[in-house]
């Protein structure tokens, strides 16, 4: 029974948050009290999110490195549009924030699909660009939280049900994101686009296509994140999330997407996600020093990565692929 | 021991002869008190079907397994091979079935690749390497200029490198483990001349094949293999086919070709005057209902150009198709898959399965978009049809939701095939579609093509293998340089016709 569960690293994942957060409430009573627990959740919310769609993107052997640089960009874009005309509203700049991350994120889906330019380059080249678009638009000025309408700053704090609306924004597009994985032939696509393109090509699925929509995703949930982020730090500069693509990669690397594609879950994203979400809230709690929490995250990357090839090792073994190899690998299997 | 001597016992000191070698994995005897001898000079046939134990021989030759029980006698004294580099000491050296070479290196590198000549302050010695790479290509009678890189290099002319790569080291034993396979015939009597050059050297030459016809042109003695054990090996000549497939099976093959005689409908699919900017021009002919129309001609000839671009992966530049009369534009294997028509790919395991996937997804996967509605998949349909196809080709798996990366080489097979003919199709294109497989597992696969004939599906397929073609085919079509070079009817087939049409020997 036990074993079976762990069949599912998913399942692991959770024991070892579990474990964690026993292990700091020991060292500081109240830390897993529900409401500290709500607040480690909300504050990873902006994390979840753009770590479900950098899944999206690494399920179909790509990756997107730009999504910080689009938070930064929109994110300066509707600062600059809610200081200009206050009067606009806030689900107008929202739909606004999110148009402006598809954009973006299409212009990255279209390099990779009708140029067919490897990911990481396309993405390296924009991440430079979107971040310097930002500069651009700004002249290097801030957008402070004086200039910003009230609504625009309070609405993600609201809370209900004693969760604020933006932790519930991240179940939404938790639960979202399940469905197009897991229950759309976009979804599917994905799997098999990652997994093995040429199979994918070959049973009607159009590969590029596919990682176009994948990066479209990505920068969507870009988009909303960089409203996320502006209204929940109340400040919008040129900076922004500078780096924190690497945290949704760490993140997706942890909670188990292959990098090489095909293998992942909504729920391996999410959860490699809170795993950096609470490591980042405990150890300060418990006196460690900033530098320490970013070795141990590191760590923990490099042990997941290791973790995951055992497991495919232990699993998907490739038979087909010529007698010669398939008989060797039999046998040593 | 059942070994049985066919003919008159070879007197002869063997350069290299294996004694008693055994060798197990865990749950399996790979070899079992197996001898073979190869000579100064003689082609070895080393025949026997998949996993009679043939690869494992070869990399105990090789130095790669140590054997647990047995002898490796080289010139009559005994010998170890520890690794690899003792085999090559010895002068063993193996040319693989696809050739492990370098792509991005010179012909010269991939030659001298870890034995360069080198200069007095031990750098390698450039004009040395390549002035000596070709010499060896000259002796074999090879124009390759040893400056190209290994990647603009066909695949016979990479064997070719193989080869020269072999002769480098003074290699006295040859191991060619289905040197072949990828050939076409021009290729593989090229390469048969270099062998008979070897031979004249003096080399011992062991040549694993599983085809009879290069077995009787090439070898001198063979050995026949059966589940680990060495069941027959003599001198080749006076040997019959019937005698030595029974060895192999151990029973005799009486219907090597299972060709129901199905009355043709209708023309389901016409193609007339097909062009591609490159690979083919002007190709035209009709497939019938329930026919099975050959494609035959050499590697390169655009056979396989023509079928991928009537599955929609590559775009013609000319031409027009019709399917059931009605003129159709197929843009890519969507279209294809929609209207009916099918693509069995000829790398069936790097095109066919995503491994990664449980069972039921990987045969639902080329009918999604035919059966997903509106974007949104249909999991109780998609099950329906695996549990369908599962049943059908009497699939061996725990659920049909494991991952397919996790069954066996042969579970895995029929997951792909079954995930083809999930999606209904009309018109199925089969590229080589017993390449590399061994001789009983053929006729299973070519009695499985004649049933799908006839349950009236149209099948294109395409082979390099004229027994296959002459065997199964209603009409054939020849071609050559990416031209039509016509289509020839049952009764007017003859090997001889099709090989000249295919290589333009008028």
């Amino acid at each position: 029974m036990v074993t079976q569960l762990f069949k599912y690293r998913e399942m692991l994942l959770v024991v070892i948050i579990a474990v964690l957060l026993a292990a700091f409430s020991a060292r500081s009573p109240g830390f897993a009290r529900a409401g500290n627990l709500a607040n480690i959740f909300n504050d990873t919310s902006i994390l979840i999110i753009l770590a479900l769609g950098q899944m999206t993107v690494i399920l179909t052997k790509s990756i997107d490195l730009s999504v910080a640089a689009n938070v930064a960009f929109t994110g300066m874009a509707i600062g600059m549009l809610n200081a200009g005309y206050p009067q606009l509203p806030l689900i107008l700049i929202i739909l606004v924030a999110i148009g402006i991350g598809a954009v973006l994120g299409a212009i990255n889906g279209l390099f990779v699909w009708k140029l067919n330019i490897p990911s990481i380059v396309v993405t390296l080249g924009t991440l430079t660009i979107y971040r310097g678009m930002a500069f651009v638009l700004s002249g290097g000025t801030w957008v402070n939280a004086h200039q910003m309408t009230e609504p625009f700053l309070q609405t993600p704090r609201q809370l209900v049900l004693g969760l604020p609306v933006l932790g519930w924004t991240a179940i939404i597009v938790m639960a979202l994101m399940y469905l197009v994985i897991s229950r759309t032939f976009l979804g599917r696509a994905i799997y098999a686009s990652g997994g093995n393109p040429t199979a994918a090509v070959y049973a009607g699925i159009d590969v590029g296509r596919t990682r176009f929509f994948a990066f479209v995703i990505s920068g969507t949930l870009a988009g909303l994140c960089a409203y996320l982020w502006v209204s929940r730090y109340a400040v919008a500069y040129v900076d922004i999330a500078a780096g924190f693509e690497l945290d949704t990669v760490a993140a997706c690397v942890i909670g188990g997407i292959s990098t090489l594609g095909g293998i992942g879950s909504v729920a391996g994203a999410v959860l490699g996600a809170l795993f950096l979400g609470v490591i980042k809230n405990a150890l300060p709690v418990i006196n460690i020093s900033p530098f320490a929490q970013m070795a141990i995250s590191g760590s923990v990357i490099i042990a997941a990565v290791i973790f995951n090839a055992r497991q495919e090792r232990r699993r998907g073994r490739i038979i087909l692929r010529d007698r010669g190899a398939s008989e060797q690998i039999e046998v040593t299997a | 021991m059942n070994q049985i001597s066919l003919s008159e016992p070879l007197l002869e000191t063997p350069l290299l002869e294996m004694r008693g070698i055994s060798k197990s994995f865990p749950g399996v005897k790979a070899l079992n008190d197996v001898n073979i001898a190869l000579y100064a000079g003689k082609v070895t046939a080393l025949i026997g079907e998949n996993g009679a134990g043939k690869s494992t021989l070869v990399k105990i030759l090789t130095g790669i397994y140590q054997s647990d029980e047995g002898e490796i006698h080289v010139d009559g004294s005994p010998v170890a091979f520890a690794n690899a580099q003792d085999a090559i000491d010895f002068g063993v050296t193996a040319i693989h079935q696809e050739t492990v070479l370098f792509d991005e290196l010179s012909v010269a590198e991939n030659i001298f690749l870890g034995h360069a000549p080198k200069t007095r302050l031990g750098f390698v010695n450039w004009k040395a390497v390549n002035a000596r790479a070709l010499a060896l290509l000259h002796s074999l009678e090879s124009n390759i200029d040893p400056r190209t890189r290994l990647k603009d290099l066909s695949i016979a002319q990479r064997h070719l490198v193989a080869i020269a790569r072999a002769l480098s080291v003074d290699a006295r034993i040859v191991i060619m483990d289905e040197p072949t396979a990828a050939l076409s015939r021009k290729e593989v009597d090229d390469l048969f001349q270099i062998v008979k050059r070897l031979k004249s050297h003096g080399k011992a030459i062991l040549f694993i094949s599983h085809k009879f016809d290069e077995v009787y042109e090439i070898a001198d003695n063979f050995a026949v293999f059966r589940d680990g054990k060495a069941v027959g090996s003599g001198v080749l000549a006076g040997v019959a086919q019937d005698e030595i497939v029974r060895l192999m099976v151990g029973r005799s093959i009486e219907h090597a070709f299972p060709k129901v005689a199905i009355p043709l409908g209708e023309a389901v699919l016409s193609v007339e005057n097909y062009t591609h900017p490159t690979e083919f021009r002007d190709i035209t002919f009709a497939l019938k209902k329930g026919e099975i129309f050959g494609i035959y001609g050499l590697v390169g000839a655009g056979r396989s150009e023509i079928c991928q671009s009537l599955f929609g992966v590559t775009r013609p530049s000319g031409g027009t198709l019709k399917l059931d009369g009605k003129e159709i534009v197929i843009r890519s294997p969507g279209d294809a898959i929609k209207a009916g028509i099918v693509y069995v790919p000829e790398e069936r395991g790097r095109h066919g399965a995503v491994l990664q996937l449980p069972i039921y997804q990987n045969i639902s996967l080329p009918s999604l978009v035919r059966t997903s509605r509106s974007g949104f998949l249909r999991a109780a349909e998609e099950f329906a049809l695996a549990r369908k196809y599962a049943e059908r080709f009497d699939l061996r798996a725990a659920a049909l939701s494991v991952p397919v990366g996790t069954l066996s080489g042969g579970n895995q097979q029929k997951v792909v095939i079954g995930k083809w003919l999930a999606t209904h199709p009309k018109i199925l294109i089969l590229d080589e579609p017993t390449k590399g497989i061994d001789i009983g597992s053929k006729a299973a696969v070519h009695a499985f093509i004649s049933e799908l004939a006839g349950e009236g599906l149209s099948i294109i397929m395409v082979s390099s293998e004229l027994p296959e073609i002459l065997g199964m085919s209603d009409r054939v079509l020849v071609m050559r340089e990416g031209l039509s070079a016509g289509i020839y009817e049952r009764d007017h087939m003859s090997a001889e016709a099709l090989v000249r049409a295919a290589t333009g020997n008028a």
